[in-house]
């Protein structure tokens, strides 16, 4: 049971520091694993879900004021979306969603139709990919525990 | 007989301001005001694992409604809420942080309690128009644990020597009470 433990915390460990270097993640998650504890044991969980809904939410609203079908699209609408999509990506370290933002934000201010349009379809593939990778990492921290581990604390530097 | 009258036993009548440190060693109670789920799940951890009690709301139009003064209630007792900070967010839909501050500091109730204002971007013009409304401070988001506790401290330590104030003239007064008795010879 040991060494399944020492493998599982292993690629544990292996998996988050490569969620931070390949940019998926930044400081701000590391923040809010610190705000968690024994007591709150799902909160980093609880915050990722709240954020994945809002960006199903956001992207809806960012998809309709872009539909040029209903006439003119109203960029500031579209603005103010992707402005509340950066801010809760920034709130939960969500780093590429968030860089995607800041472009996403220029294409509106500047109204590039064709920018925001892609924008858009690189915004919902990139929230997809980070919901399924940190699916995996908790799937891993379950695992540990199941198999009567502790998750380890990661440093990343 | 004397006895009686040495300053220490006599019985001033409490004050209400007395329970805001002494009995509530924990516990500043934090109002915290931000349209965004994400963020207000956020802060509210924040300040409790900061050792606050924390009351969310997810607009301006809520805090004043919470606080009484959307004109619907005539406040419901301010001691009985005693909210010791108010973070709020700046851009929000409908009245923003910035109007929210304006009508706190508007309010002979509410007008004493540091306001703190939350803002993911750093615009001079508009942090300078915050503190020159009367924000305690500016905080750019996402808010960082030490943020909180660097608030907290210097809030603690402002209670403290309005405690200490308090408490130093209530010596006075029984000193000076204790003289006038002794005068009278009672």
């Amino acid at each position: 049971m040991d060494a399944l433990i020492t493998q599982l915390q292993r690629q544990f460990r292996d998996y988050t520091i490569s969620l931070y270097q390949q940019g998926f993640l930044d400081d701000q998650f590391t923040e809010l694993k610190k705000l968690q504890d024994d007591g709150s044991p799902d909160f980093v969980a609880e915050v990722l879900t709240l954020f994945f809904e809002d960006c199903v939410k956001l992207i809806s609203n960012m998809a309709r004021a872009l539909d040029q079908t209903t006439g003119n699209v109203d960029y500031s609408k579209v603005g103010a979306s992707v402005h509340q999509l950066k801010g809760s990506s920034s709130s939960v370290g969500a780093k590429r969603v968030k860089a995607l933002c800041v472009s996403f934000k220029d294409y509106c201010d500047t109204q590039n139709f064709e920018g925001c349009v892609r924008c858009l379809q690189q915004v919902d593939i990139e929230y997809k990919t980070l919901k399924t990778k940190l699916q995996d990492l908790f799937n891993l921290e379950k695992q540990i525990i199941q198999a009567g581990g502790r998750v380890p604390q990661v440093d990343i530097n | 007989m004397a006895e009686v009258l040495r300053p220490e036993m006599l019985d001033i009548s409490s004050n209400d301001n007395t329970s805001s440190l002494a009995s509530s060693t924990e516990l500043l109670h934090v109002l915290a005001v931000d349209d965004s789920m994400v963020d207000r799940k956020f802060i509210e951890r924040l300040l409790r694992v900061s050792s606050c009690k924390v009351t969310v709301v997810d607009s301006a139009t809520r805090a004043l409604q919470y606080l009484g003064l959307d004109g619907e209630n005539s406040s419901v007792g301010f001691e009985d809420l005693k909210i010791n900070l108010i973070m709020t967010d700046y851009s929000m839909p409908g009245m923003t942080g910035y109007e929210l501050l304006k009508k706190i500091k508007e309010s002979s109730a509410f007008r004493e309690i540091p306001v703190v204002i939350m803002s993911s971007e750093n615009i001079l013009p508009r942090i300078d128009r915050c503190l020159e409304e009367g924000a305690e401070d500016f905080l750019l988001k996402p808010v960082k644990l030490a943020d909180v506790k660097r608030l907290r401290d210097s809030l603690m330590k402002a209670e403290e020597r309005a405690f200490k104030n308090m408490m130093h003239k209530r010596d006075l007064e029984a000193n000076d009470l204790y003289s006038q008795l002794k005068r009278a010879k009672i």
